[in-house]
């Protein structure tokens, strides 16, 4: 649980107990948030923490025209942001390599450019009943585990923070073409593993 | 217009979530997916994994995975 700071030098007035409740019950959803972004988990507790603490402190500035925890994402994803700038800054983010991600490609299709009879998708049920399943949400976990870096990384700044892929060139140092060819490889990477996990199961 | 494979065009619907394909590319594309179910379903399957980022923040749709479990 965070601990409020004192806020009584500060000009804005502290978050009512139906917030501090809404900050309680939103927090396990930044946590997952910032690890699946992070990749460390002591890093995405010290953002949350941050994350929550400016939440409370700007309390008199949420203006009610998103949700509220809308709101305390926004904050998140710029604390986000900042740890993976350190990150870059401090050489945390390794050289790119291959790491089979090529070769698990290849896999996927046939030399005429056809899906192999393995990888070709299946259908995986109704969209809407899939998001809202607790089972597809561990597997969707674990396959995100399960990316190589590098790729992660590009990956979710795209698609859980919601960056453009112009503003991702400018944060990671590459060009945009690059940044669409990772995209495609994440993309079909976490498919075929999210498939293989949430039809394995369904089928149980 | 050009005709593309199933490989290809996973690559331009990859693009098509990121940026405006080119009219040739969007042609390309929307040819294939209507013969070919496979892509129909990679192309919605796609689509799918660009919205689970927006379900963190629904409340109703909540990941529920306990994350203070997972720390070790």
């Amino acid at each position: 649980m965070a601990s409020w700071p004192d806020s009584s030098q500060s000009d804005t007035s502290k978050p009512s107990a139906e917030r501090q409740r809404r900050l309680a019950a939103v927090r396990p959803r930044l946590l997952a948030f910032a690890r699946l972004q992070l990749r460390d988990a002591s890093e995405a507790d010290d953002v949350v923490q941050e994350a929550l603490i400016t939440a409370v402190e700007k309390n008199a500035r949420f203006e009610g025209k998103s949700g509220y925890e809308t709101w305390v994402f926004g904050i998140l994803k710029n604390k986000i942001l900042d740890a993976l700038r350190a990150q870059k800054r401090h050489g945390k983010w390794q050289p790119w390599s291959d790491d089979g991600v090529e070769a698990a490609i290849e896999q996927q299709f046939q030399s005429s450019g056809r899906w192999t009879d393995v990888a070709r998708p299946s259908s995986w049920g109704d969209p809407e009943k899939t998001l809202f399943s607790e089972r597809f949400w561990q597997v969707f976990d674990s396959c995100m585990i399960a990316l190589p870096d590098n790729i992660a990384r590009i990956f979710t700044m795209r698609e859980l923070m919601g960056l453009s892929t112009h503003q991702i060139c400018e944060e990671a140092g590459i060009k945009e073409n690059n940044c669409w060819v990772i995209l495609h490889r994440g993309r079909l990477l976490l498919r075929a593993c999210l498939e293989k996990g949430w039809l394995s199961e369904a089928n149980k | 217009m050009r005709m593309v494979m199933c490989r290809e065009a996973t690559r331009l619907m990859s693009k098509n979530l990121d940026a405006p394909l080119g009219f040739q590319e969007r042609m390309s594309l929307k040819f294939h997916l209507a013969m070919c179910g496979a892509c129909r379903k990679c192309n919605q399957q796609f689509q799918l994994i660009h919205d689970a980022g927006k379900a963190f923040e629904a409340k109703e749709s909540s990941p529920p995975f306990d994350t203070d479990d997972q720390t070790t």
